[in-house]
């Protein structure tokens, strides 16, 4: 597959090029979008929005001419074209067209034959370039892993993980993609990944979760870090509406927390 | 003050961006609540050719939506974010032109949801009613109520929609009025003309 050719720079004032996410909420959040380039993790526990954050992020990109690669690793990407769907902001031609690829990682895992429940250091290569290649061959300019979790169970050691992360941030950089990857906490995990060592390699962290109000439950965004920008580190309720995700301040109503 | 037939009218009169609550009389409740709607549903909203988002808290979006049809409005040009059917469990026949919020206490649900509408339903005059004032009182406290209304009606504001918002009561030193004192251009109340 031919590769697209990347947008020129603009001149953003010796400011890091931003990749607008096409959501607006957090587009302002971040203060023009994600720098260029960086590797972000979202982080959340179930039905955060995670998945649904990642795939606007996408559609949004290929609406904007960039390719845009989907790598799924815990569910068949049929069912979740099938669950886009539903959302007016996608566009089947956005597949047929190339511009939003996905690919279902364990047939990957199949052809390259990973079949070691904890994959070795070997396969642990074999995988990343996979990854790379892959992007490479899309020319992707927006790449989504779901789940990271996913990948580093099968990964498991501390150390092969850290490896794993920066080669792959390395390398996804150089080709000048903007990734995020998913990562799939408990509710009071106290970090923002499986085993810690994820997020401590990244360049952002998005964390999606729930916050309770007499019982009712609000779907809430943060941005925790985000390498080359200043961003708001408030909380933010998030609604996935059929025009896409929209955010609005939390309201705390005067409330002070410990 | 201004009479129940007046009201739509001194609606009209407001430059789009303005905040104005309506004080409806308790005593008169039904009579005032009704003229009400025919001032923003039919005087402001069908007339002008505006789209309005109804909030409703107070009465369902299908009881609303049933004297709205009386008043011949048009479905097209009313929308609703119903933040009381799911809490009252009467939600068995939802109507295709409202969205509902599962509770009157998630009140940025309810800004989320008026801003789909707005981006959903763009026009070049927009109104929207919060019926009621009182009723979201109820679900919750007055320091996140006035955090709700800052940032909601200062949002409006700022993109020129015209917001009205519904408050029962006969006393103006009421909290719920110093409350909104500070979020609204005016406050229209409605007295009943005698025959």
């Amino acid at each position: 597959m031919a590769s697209a050719a990347k947008p020129a720079p603009p001149d953003a004032g010796g400011l890091r090029e931003r990749c607008l996410t096409g959501i607006e909420g957090l587009d302002n959040i971040l203060g023009g979008g994600i720098p260029r380039g960086n590797l972000v993790l979202i982080a959340g526990s179930v039905g955060t929005g995670k998945t649904t954050l990642c795939l606007e992020f996408l559609v949004r990109g290929a609406e904007k001419g960039e390719r845009t690669l989907f790598l799924s690793v815990t569910e068949a990407s049929a069912k979740l074209i099938e669950n886009l769907s539903a959302f007016e902001f996608f566009r089947q031609d956005l597949i047929s067209a190339g511009g939003l690829v996905f690919v279902d990682v364990p047939q990957i895992y199949d052809l390259l034959g990973l079949n070691h429940e904890e994959l070795t250091v070997e396969e642990i290569d074999l995988l990343l370039k996979a990854f790379l290649d892959l992007a490479r061959e899309v020319g992707a300019h927006r790449v989504v892993v779901d789940s990271l979790t996913s990948v580093c169970y099968r990964i498991r050691r501390d150390e092969r993980i850290r490896d794993f992360m920066l080669k792959l941030s390395q390398g996804l950089a150089e080709l000048g993609c903007t990734t995020l990857l998913v990562s799939e906490i408990g509710q009071s995990a106290g970090r923002y990944s499986l085993h810690g060592v994820e997020e401590a390699i990244v360049d952002g962290v998005i964390l999606l979760g729930n916050a309770r109000r007499q019982g009712d439950i609000l779907r809430i965004l943060q941005v925790v870090k985000m390498r080359g920008t200043s961003h708001s580190r408030a909380q933010y309720v998030m609604e996935l509406t059929p025009i896409g995700l929209l955010m609005a301040p939390h309201l705390k109503g005067g409330r002070q927390e410990s | 003050m201004a009479s129940e037939d007046d009201i739509g009218e001194r609606l009209r009169q407001l430059p789009g961006g303005s905040a104005v609550a309506i004080r409806l009389n308790p005593r008169e409740y039904a009579d005032d609540y009704f003229a009400v709607l025919n001032a923003t549903l039919r005087d402001v909203g069908s007339e002008t050719n505006a789209h309005t988002i109804y909030v409703s808290v107070t009465n369902p979006a299908s009881l609303v939506w049933s004297l709205a049809q009386a008043l011949d409005v048009d479905a097209a040009r009313l929308s609703f974010v119903d933040a009381i059917s799911h809490i009252m469990m009467n939600y068995r026949d939802p109507l295709p032109n409202a969205t509902y919020v599962e509770s009157p206490r998630m009140l940025e649900d309810i800004m989320l949801r008026v801003e789909y509408l707005l981006r959903k339903h763009p026009s070049p005059r927009s109104l929207l009613v919060i019926d009621s004032v009182n009723s979201l009182a109820i679900h919750n406290p007055a320091d996140l109520l006035s955090e709700f209304f800052h940032i909601l009606v200062n949002n409006l504001k700022s993109r020129q929609v015209l917001t009205v918002l519904l408050i029962v009561s006969e006393d103006s030193q009421s909290e719920l009025d110093q409350l909104l004192g500070l979020v609204v251009d005016e406050t229209i109340e409605v007295v009943r003309r005698r025959s």
